[in-house]
């Protein structure tokens, strides 16, 4: 008779609870989902397929205008975050190290040490003086504050790429008389391209998603979608909320999904 | 110095110079909205409360500070240990403590079973691992209301199966919070550990079998120590937040089941104590710092163990 081969590489129950961690994973988002297209009132009942609450949502003012509050900030946020990551992690690649350079990394990275709620009251101490003194309570605040902790962000990618990226395409294009700033933009800044729209979306999701800073810093009537879900969980709430978060799980899931695939055709 | 010794050092300084200008940008936003107003926080820490929200600004006092630990006595004035505020710290360290040993059991085999499946198949389960991470950290809590709410999926499975006849009150419980932070930071820990078992060499794991180890004893003694920095890295990725978690606890653990992050809310709206709050965050920003130093030390020893 066969005895089954000896398998040195698994150990007993790990597939099941492998299994196990995706069917958890997966569950509530599925079961969260699936009740964006019930037809019923209420969460506790299935009472068949429809697309009424996406309707309702779409129709809803708050909604609509939490939304585009959400993707002008996460727009302007990701666009200054990656324009000064990719500034800074020129300066900070390709170099002797030289005096401050720990420095700077360590405060482009400090965003990620300190819990966001200690940040967000932090910025609410000061931003709410800022408003009082200067009269101005715009958007500027929650698009600064978003640009600070994104840039962490859009800068991993991209320092990453410069510092595996060959310098004999920069010193070729030197010795074929192109000036420093020809060269970055004839060559560095084509090589860098996939690195910079990778920051770029990382930063954008990480902007779509807040809540917390968000949350503490916006003024009256600013509120974006993630804090405005956050308003309405207090009360009893429709699927129409299942049918927003669908939405903004669609987009995110996108968008991790391009990522992905340009991280992959650079390999 | 000859003129080319100046001329070669002119052009390191100005190649520093440039490069300070070229990361300013980044330092500049990062030190207004991000690193500045903690020092900002630590000034208001010691100043006296307003009588509506704010301090009164500069005046000392170190009752911020004192009232994170002690509380006054209403009719004598004696401090005394502020209790309600030692049991929220309190759990906040135990449910981050249980959060991480509950995704460690979970991450640790789901990162073994993904790093032993066959080379094109990893990256399809790492994606699937991805996937929930970049999701909205507010969307997946409420996610996991929805499951374990007392009408939820969770409790109606179970009534339909028998097997309970009354719904389960898990959510506005201490559970619900473990059950959130254990299902919103699992990716934390399945990635990092991944990483590691990723680098194995199952030869060892072979050479161990020959010299008649049993299966617990090849992981105890084999798989453990080699993998221990994706170890360390997980449990730190997910201690740190759940220490300062504020969305899941208020969602899902209700007004009773505070933790840190909503007692520090609680002081900059209705509780109207600035300072304390400010002085409540710079100690939660303190356990964060021990809980990096504790991950530093282990990391750059067991570096130096594999050398």
């Amino acid at each position: 008779m066969l005895k089954r081969r000896f398998d040195t590489r698994t150990q007993p129950g790990f597939g099941f609870v492998a299994l196990f961690t995706f069917f958890a994973l997966y569950l509530p988002i599925g079961a969260l989902v699936a009740y964006s297209f019930n037809e019923a009132e209420s969460l506790s009942r299935w009472d068949g397929f429809s697309l009424r609450w996406f309707v309702s949502a779409w129709h809803n003012d708050a909604v609509q205008d939490a939304s585009i509050r959400s993707l002008v900030i996460a727009t302007w946020a990701a666009v200054l975050a990656t324009i000064a990551a990719t500034m800074a992690a020129l300066a900070t690649t390709r170099t002797e190290p030289y005096r401050g350079l720990t420095f700077k990394y360590a405060l482009i990275n400090q965003p990620l040490m300190v819990p966001e709620i200690v940040t967000a009251v932090a910025l609410l101490i000061v931003f709410s003086r800022v408003k009082v003194y200067t009269g101005y309570s715009g958007l500027g605040y929650l698009i600064m504050a978003h640009t600070a902790f994104c840039i962490p962000f859009a800068y991993l990618p991209i320092r990453a790429r410069l510092e595996s990226m060959d310098l004999t395409l920069e010193r070729a294009a030197a010795d074929l008389y192109a000036t420093p700033w020809k060269t970055f933009l004839r060559v560095t800044l084509p090589l860098l391209r996939p690195a910079i729209v990778a920051g770029f979306m990382l930063a954008f999701v990480i902007s779509l998603d807040d809540v917390v800073i968000t949350e503490f810093v916006k003024s009256g009537g600013q509120d974006t979608l993630p804090t405005y879900m956050l308003g309405q969980l207090r009360r009893e709430t429709t699927p129409e909320i299942n049918a927003i978060a669908t939405v903004f799980l669609a987009l995110s899931t996108v968008l991790v999904m391009i990522f992905f695939f340009i991280n992959r055709r650079k390999q | 110095m000859s003129g080319a010794q100046k001329a070669a050092l002119a052009a390191q300084k100005r190649n520093i110079r440039n490069r300070w200008l070229l990361s300013a940008p980044a330092l500049l936003t990062i030190f207004v909205a991000a690193a500045g107003p903690l020092f900002v926080m630590l000034l208001y820490s010691f100043m006296v409360k307003g009588d509506y929200g704010d301090v009164k600004f500069g005046q000392f006092s170190t009752e911020g500070w004192v009232s994170v630990f002690f509380q006054r006595d209403m009719f004598d004035d004696t401090l005394g240990l502020a209790e309600a505020h030692m049991s929220i710290i309190w759990r906040s360290i135990k449910l981050s403590f249980y959060t991480t040993i509950l995704t460690l059991l979970l991450g640790f085999p789901t990162a073994y079973f993904i790093a032993t499946r066959p080379v094109h198949t990893r990256e399809i389960w790492v994606f699937l691992v991805t996937i929930p991470f970049w999701t909205n950290l507010l969307i997946r809590t409420f996610a996991m209301q929805q499951v374990i709410r007392n009408e939820g999926i969770l409790n109606n499975t179970l009534i339909w199966l028998g097997i309970i006849d009354r719904p389960l009150q898990i959510i506005y419980t201490d559970t619900a919070n473990l059950l959130g932070m254990t299902y919103v930071y699992l990716p934390l820990m399945v990635l990092p550990l991944y990483a590691s078992i990723e680098k194995l060499d199952f030869r060892l794991l072979e050479a161990g079998y020959d010299l008649y180890a049993n299966r617990f004893q090849v992981l105890r003694r084999i798989v453990i120590p080699l993998v221990k920095p994706g170890l360390i890295a997980g449990s730190i990725l997910v201690f740190i937040p759940s220490l300062g978690a504020y969305v899941i606890p208020r969602v899902l653990g209700g007004g009773k089941n505070m933790m840190l992050g909503n007692l520090i809310e609680m002081q900059f709206g209705a509780g109207r104590n600035w300072p304390l709050g400010a002085a409540m965050s710079i100690t939660l920003m303190g356990f964060v710092m021990i809980a990096l130093l504790v991950y530093v030390r282990n990391a750059s020893r067991s570096g130096a163990g594999h050398a």
